[in-house]
């Protein structure tokens, strides 16, 4: 591991921050710490950083433990939440604080902001003060300055929080690349589970100061470890009773179950693909149809609960109130001690995402 | 209609704004000089140089010179305490801080009176370092003492103006830079200072204004004229002797005060429309 | 992220040993332990000798006239107050810079320079005064002198206080109210007043805590005369410091006096700000 957190716990008065965490990074990363605001991700950040004291527990970053190093003397870049860009100074001078600080040959400083400066597409700016930049811009000076020293590992707290969602989506593709290209250690603070899932390579999702789950985003997504995971990544909905479903009859009553909306098909009884199937589906009744922009959500009445699943645009038409066959081919049952995938028994051998 | 009526309304306030700003604030002004200069040129510059009136304006200008030195120093220390760290007890010395602008001046005279003067409890101690020294510094009754006073009154004129705009500002800036590992002095000249700039700069002008003019708290550990007089207590002496002669005299002093008070008040303004460019820029 | 109160909070930034030690020794060498010595003086006399002294008919005079003297001075301020105020931001006038420029003249101006000036204008050697006189109002040398004083040098506080809040104040807001066919009383009375309270308290808390400890401005105008109830505390404190006379016990028991007043009247004002704020916050 590059960088590792060993049972660390801290607390602000009653609240608890982190809860005897543990956790590590391979070299060369880029890890999502994720959770809802109030989890606590943003303090397990600042305490890698050193900008806080853990009341207990190690940080561990390449085999050191540097509980008692200050935070300027771990090698550590930090791109703060609304970037912090020194107000008074110029975008060069912005990139250059830290190399003036260490006290650098001034021809070098010039050399190295000048290829930061290009290396983030900031040529011919870099006399502009912060105030004159957009928000995308600025994310890209503190992203510049972060790294500017040669930091071993880099820290973000929710990087484009301060950003217009038009633009977002577009700065996620372009940090992912530029800090590939670098080559650097990453971790980022996120509440927003789409951008942990397109920029992270492992996500740590926090929740009210506990670790729940650390994975790769597809792990995360396909085998939720707790019920929080699999009720925070993915749309779903949550049902109480699923015995009275086909294919579910053994499940007992009162389990709780989270269905998402890829776990559910729906099909007119016409449809020759489903062919085979037709032993398997509940009828629904649809009592809604939501445009999404590429796809249309519909939410059926089933057995007395609503499901919901996406459409594409591809198909044939629906319409509300129009009767549907239902498939519900996969759920996570969970309780207090975790969450684990229940398969339609009808569907024994049959693969439906192949079909 | 409507329009009609609201114009009357604002005239009429206009009005009174414009009465009470003239029988208030300008005429005092040219009253000042009026009587200054009712008795021709000559008496009036004999009561600007007048020995008395010459160390006055010494002992009034060490006076602001000190306490505007020692409270600036003050204010930024505080002010960086109070806005760039959490501790207990932050808004009490806040409050405490801030004390000397809500007591009477007189009270702040007699508290160094009573700490430093020939009954204070401290007044053995200063004699003994004294004694220490070779020196013969009092605290009271003497220049050291008004220096006090004044200081003591503009106490918390600097940090009153930087705690505000440091809080607006946060501190993500200044951990930033202590991130990349530059100095408290580093941080505090090149993140901090450019921000509290005019701010500063606002403060210290209220600062000498008030220093310059202060009178109740100086008068209770002033009494030598001639020697620890400041303009003001001599423009009281002046005042309080009768004649018409030494009122005229009183006056001619009290226009050199005036002087500065416009100065201050321009320079105040200059520094405010500053502030609000930089601001809106 | 939300922090509580933190026993231990080391912070990155650099400085606050230094700062606190410097801060904390600065305000105990040159106020606290002064202020300290006034507690510790008084407490030299024994109660009986403490409610004797502070009783005497002077000393309660004293205290009548400098509280009275000061709340008609900030309720006076208080009007004129938001008057130049409202002016000021929402009007425009010839000479109205010069006047925003010039609202802190009292602050620049020495109080003794205010307090001869007000005098020589307001007593029969003035012109104003003169008139004054002979419509029947003695000005100088009587309560409405000192409240003249305690107007003029409490009259900054309140403006400077209303006058940020009447800037951010959306004249929308008074559209909106006349739109709904509200007069223009009722839109001040029930839209703006209710949004400078808070402000004008400030201001007025401000003003009464100058006008109440005053000396400079106020004990030429007013006379001194015990006869006529118009010495104010301040002056009484400073009669028992002068040569000839030395009452230092009596000075303390009425500044710890003075001071516990002055306290209890910003607590109150805090209290009332704190009251109205959950109020409209809830």
């Amino acid at each position: 591991m590059y960088v590792e957190l060993k049972n660390i716990t801290k607390k602000f008065g009653d609240y608890e921050a982190a809860k005897n965490i543990s956790f590590g990074i391979e070299q060369g990363r880029m890890a999502a710490l994720l959770g809802p605001s109030g989890s606590g991700k943003t303090t397990i950040l600042r305490m890698l950083a050193g900008l806080e004291t853990q009341d207990s527990g190690d940080v561990i970053i390449e085999g050191k433990v540097v509980n008692d190093i200050p935070a300027s003397e771990r090698g550590i870049g930090f791109v703060f939440q609304n970037y912090a860009l020194f107000r008074y100074m110029t975008v060069y001078d912005n990139i250059a604080f830290g190399l003036k600080v260490q006290k650098e040959d001034k021809n070098k400083i010039r050399e190295r902001v000048m290829e930061l400066i290009s290396l983030v597409g900031l040529d011919g700016l870099e006399k502009r003060y912060p105030n004159q930049l957009s928000g995308g811009q600025r994310q890209r000076v503190a992203f510049a300055r972060a790294i500017a020293p040669n930091p071993q590992l880099l820290l973000l707290d929710e990087p484009f929080a301060a950003i217009d969602a038009k633009v977002r989506k577009e700065l996620r593709t372009w940090l992912k690349e530029t800090i590939q290209k670098v080559g650097i250690t990453s971790i980022f603070v996120t509440h927003d589970q789409d951008e942990a899932v397109e920029v992270a390579d492992d996500i740590i999702i926090i929740n009210q100061g506990n670790l729940e789950q650390i994975g790769s985003p597809v792990e995360i997504y396909k085998r939720p470890k707790t019920p929080f995971v699999a009720q925070f990544i993915g749309t779903s909905i949550v049902l109480d009773d699923l015995s009275g479903f086909k294919g579910f009859e053994e499940m007992e009553p009162g389990q709780k179950v989270i269905v998402r909306p890829e776990f559910v098909e729906a099909f007119k009884a016409d449809n020759e693909k489903f062919k085979g199937l037709m032993h398997a589906v509940e009828e629904g009744v649809i009592e809604k149809i939501e445009f999404r922009g590429s796809y249309l959500e519909l939410t059926l009445k089933v057995n007395g609960v609503s499901l919901t699943t996406n459409r594409s645009l591809e198909r044939r038409s629906v319409a509300v109130g129009e009767k549907m066959c239902v498939l519900l081919y996969r759920v996570y049952a969970f309780d207090q001690s975790g969450a684990e995938t229940h398969k339609n028994k009808l569907l024994k051998g049959i693969d439906v995402e192949k079909l | 209609m409507k329009k009609k009526s609201e114009n009357v309304v604002k005239w009429i306030l206009i009005g009174i704004s414009v009465v009470f700003f003239l029988l208030m604030l300008v005429w005092p002004l040219f009253e000042v000089i009026f009587r200054a200069v009712a008795d021709g040129w000559e008496t009036y510059s004999a009561a600007l140089t007048a020995d008395n009136t010459v160390s006055a304006l010494q002992v009034t200008l060490i006076a602001t010179v000190i306490a505007l030195v020692v409270n600036t120093f003050f204010g930024v220390v505080a002010a960086w305490l109070v806005t760039k760290f959490d501790f207990r007890g932050k808004n009490v010395l806040s409050t405490l801080i801030d004390i000397p602008f809500s007591i009477s001046p007189v009270i702040a005279g007699l508290a160094y009176i009573m700490t430093f003067g020939r009954s204070g409890w401290a007044t053995p101690l200063i004699d003994k370092i004294n004694e220490l020294l070779g020196t013969d510094i009092s605290l009271v009754f003497s220049v050291p003492g008004v220096v006090l006073a004044t200081i003591f009154v503009t106490f918390p004129f600097i940090s009153r103006e930087i705690i505000p705009i440091l809080h607006a500002q946060g501190k993500d800036e200044e951990e930033a830079a202590s991130m990349m590992g530059a100095s408290g002095f580093t941080i505090f000249r090149k993140i901090t200072f450019p921000h509290i700039k005019w701010g500063l700069l606002y403060g210290m002008i209220l600062c000498t204004a008030r220093a310059f003019g202060e009178f109740g708290a100086v008068y209770a550990v002033s009494k030598a004229r001639g020697k620890t007089f400041t303009l003001p207590l001599e423009i009281d002496a002046l005042y309080m002797a009768g004649s018409s002669d030494s009122i005229t005299q009183a006056f001619a002093v009290s226009s050199l005060l005036v002087g500065m008070a416009v100065i201050v008040l321009v320079f105040k303004n200059i520094v405010e429309y500053k502030a609000k460019k930089k601001e809106e820029e | 992220m939300k922090k509580g109160s933190v026993t231990k909070t080391k912070s990155i930034i650099p400085g606050f040993g230094m700062t606190m030690g410097i801060t904390v020794a600065m305000l105990s060498l040159l106020v606290l332990i002064p202020l300290a010595s006034v507690l510790a003086y008084s407490f030299r006399l024994s109660w009986q000798e403490f409610t004797e002294l502070i009783t005497r008919p002077n000393v309660v005079q004293a205290f009548v006239t400098s509280i009275f003297c000061a709340l008609a001075a900030a309720v006076i301020n208080c009007v004129f107050g938001v008057i130049l105020a409202w002016v000021l931001v929402r009007y425009d006038f010839p000479g109205k810079r010069l006047m925003d420029g010039m609202i802190e003249l009292p602050f620049a101006l020495p109080t003794a320079v205010a307090g001869i000036t007000l005098t020589k204008m307001y007593s029969n050697t003035g012109f104003l005064g003169r008139a004054l006189e002979r419509a029947g109002i003695g000005a100088a040398y009587s309560k409405t002198g000192i409240i003249i004083a305690m107007v003029f040098i409490g009259i900054p506080f309140v403006v400077r206080a209303i006058q940020p809040v009447l800037e951010k104040l959306p004249e929308s807001l008074e559209e909106a109210s006349t739109m709904l066919g509200a007069s223009r009383l009722k839109t001040f009375r029930s839209i703006i007043f209710p949004e400078i309270r808070p402000a004008l308290l400030t201001g007025f808390g401000l003003a009464l805590a100058r006008g109440i400890g005053e000396y400079g401005s106020v004990i030429y105008i007013s006379g001194n005369s015990e006869k006529n109830g118009t010495q104010v505390v301040s002056y009484v404190i400073m009669q028992k410091l002068n040569a000839g006379n030395v009452d230092y016990e009596g000075a303390a028991a009425i500044a710890l006096v003075l001071l516990i007043i002055s306290f209890l009247m910003l607590f109150a004002i805090n209290i009332i700000q704190h009251v109205a704020s959950r109020r409209t916050n809830a």
